[in-house]
């Protein structure tokens, strides 16, 4: 990570702990903010936040791993999470699935080479009675066809 | 906020006007309230069936710095999406019914835990927020009542069934991971903070406004004997109007694939991943505690569908969602996962198969918590009641193709 960008996140980092406090039950919205603008939760931010909370940072990295929105590891800038529990799966979840391995050249857990995308699986997202559904990001989308999945992509992106 | 009210129910989807049952509650005493919601016997529908009125009266009996109501939002069961239509459709009976809970227990603080896969809801549901305190709905001397402040937090979940059990979303909430307390002590002694705290889910509290507005008998007037009132059930799988509905306790299986359009039906899962198979030599049966008890999720199979598959997709949910903290479920959901894969590939003995269901009976023992209790119920009640379609082919698969 380079020295300004050290310096930026650390100064984010000091901004939610003004806003969330430094009391350990502000941990989760912490997290959840850091990886709502960088996709991940790097060992760095970590680190800086286990300093205001004073708490390891082993801790921090304990929690994040148990999370499945939490990550630690670098991801594209748009998640994409389909859906592979029995409701959707029921409906062909697996049309959507390689509809969008197609369009994005890439397998469920990779990213694209420009870091735009990351397609997952995710379990039951609570819209069974419309399903197949997907999730990018924090938007939703259900009744999904092959074609409208990957148009879906695109419409997120811009 | 246009809300589109287009569902049909005898209580929870019937009329509302917001502020109606805070305005009632706060013309009544605690104590009324706690005997309205007795009188009810209005049973927690997150899926445990724990009488509301019991761990109210706990709280409202516990002494304490500051108690705590917690509308839990988790809904995260397979199969379950009930929660997230009232979330949207009706939030005033949610929130009312958390400032009405607080009003009873003598709680300042409430919290709703929104699972992260619903973050798209937050925005909306904080709308409704401010709108509840413009109209002193939320906020300090509610509706006038000198000393009754109550007011409503969202925390947003980022993404675990397991806290959705009520210890495992205490600890996330503290910023923990969520890892499910022994218990007791319940939360309503020892919660949030150590402090006394009522965990409710969100369709429970949302009866409570009703309640209080036609009074606990007449609520007795739905349902049966043991499960008063109505059932919101999450409808999915096979059949053509999956939905939620609102239907009284005690409808017949029989009774529901009629109602929306289900075909050709083998088995019907009841209670989501953590629920039981019912095969259709017993769609005769009743949802109800005095039958089989649900918190709502019904998922529909028609007799395409291989029975053996559907396991595999439960208990590869449960490898992955068990938190780990205790050996009969994380070791436990793993061997079962791998049996239904030693089935699939036919290299199985009756014998081995025998031992993974009396490990399913230890796990329902031995677990710390709910997931790993449960979790057993479904290879259980597959192997048991598809042994023919699973071990002979019934289905033609081996032999007719
Ligand atoms: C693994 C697991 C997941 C659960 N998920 C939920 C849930 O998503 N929503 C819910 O209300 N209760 C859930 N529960 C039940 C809660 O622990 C608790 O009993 C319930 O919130 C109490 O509210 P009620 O009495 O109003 O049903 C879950 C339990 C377990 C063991
Ligand atoms: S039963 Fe499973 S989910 Fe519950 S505490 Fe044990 S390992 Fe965790
Ligand atoms: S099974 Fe896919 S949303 Fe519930």
């Amino acid at each position: 990570m380079l020295v300004f960008e050290k310096t930026s996140l650390a100064k984010e980092i000091e901004q939610l702990i003004e806003k969330y406090g430094n009391s350990r039950s502000s941990l989760l919205s912490i997290l959840q903010e850091i990886q709502a603008n960088h996709r991940y939760i790097s060992d760095y931010a970590q680190q800086e936040i286990a300093r205001h909370l004073c708490i390891q940072p082993v801790e921090v990295y304990s929690v994040i791993s148990f999370y499945a929105f939490l990550n630690s590891e670098p991801k594209g800038r748009n998640i994409v999470r389909i859906c592979k529990t029995i409701s959707c799966d029921m409906k062909n979840k697996m049309s959507i699935v390689k509809a969008v391995e197609r369009e994005l050249g890439i397998k469920i857990g990779e990213t694209t080479s420009d870091n735009k995308f990351t397609i997952e699986y995710t379990n039951c997202l609570g819209l069974c009675d419309e399903g197949p559904a997907m999730a990018i990001n924090e938007r939703v989308f259900t009744r999904l066809t092959p074609q409208t999945a990957v148009e879906n992509l695109h419409k997120v992106v811009g | 906020m246009k809300k589109p009210k287009v569902r049909n129910g005898k209580i929870l989807f019937s009329e509302y006007t917001l502020g109606e049952g805070v305005r009632k509650a706060l013309t009544l005493s605690r104590e009324d309230i706690l005997f309205e919601i007795k009188d009810s016997k209005l049973k927690g529908r997150g899926g445990a069936g724990f009488p509301v009125s019991t761990k109210w009266m706990l709280g409202a009996a516990a002494i304490a710095e500051r108690k705590y109501i917690i509308c839990n939002a988790d809904e995260g069961e397979p199969g379950t999406f009930k929660d997230r239509v009232l979330l949207v459709e009706y939030p005033e009976l949610v929130f009312e019914g958390m400032v009405i809970a607080g009003y009873a227990i003598g709680a300042k603080f409430g919290i709703l835990y929104l699972r992260g896969e619903y973050e798209y809801i937050r925005k909306s549901l904080q709308d409704f927020l401010e709108l509840m305190r413009k109209e002193n709905l939320l906020g300090k001397n509610i509706l006038g009542k000198e000393g009754f402040d109550f007011d409503i937090k969202i925390h947003l979940g980022s993404s675990a069934y397991v806290c959705g059990e009520e210890t495992a979303l205490i600890e996330s909430l503290e910023g923990h991971r969520g890892e499910a307390r022994n218990r007791p002590p319940y939360p309503v002694n020892t919660g949030f903070r150590g402090m006394p705290t009522s965990v409710n889910n969100v369709e429970t509290l949302s009866c409570v406004p009703h309640i209080i507005l036609n009074g606990g008998n007449w609520f007795k007037n739905f349902g049966t004997e043991k499960s008063t009132g109505t059932k919101l059930f999450s409808i999915s799988g096979d059949c053509e109007k999956p939905d939620v509905y609102e239907w009284e306790w005690g409808i017949t299986i029989a009774e529901m694939l009629e109602k929306v359009g289900a075909k050709n039906t083998k088995a019907v899962q009841i209670g989501g991943a953590s629920g039981i198979c019912i095969p259709k030599s017993q769609f005769n049966r009743k949802i109800a505690y005095e039958d089989i008890p649900t918190g709502g999720s019904i998922i529909i199979f028609d007799k395409n569908r291989d029975m053996l598959k559907i396991l595999k997709n439960f208990m590869e949910f449960f490898v992955e969602e068990s938190c780990g903290q205790c050996t009969p479920c994380r070791i436990g959901n793993t061997k079962l996962l791998e049996g239904v894969k030693m089935i699939e590939n036919e290299k199985y003995t009756f014998a081995y198969l025998d031992k993974l269901k009396d490990l399913g009976k230890t796990m329902q023992i031995a677990s710390k918590c709910g997931l790993g209790q449960s979790s057993p119920n479904s290879f259980i009640s597959i192997l048991e009641n598809f042994k023919d379609e699973i071990f002979y082919h019934e289905n033609g698969d081996a032999n007719g193709k």
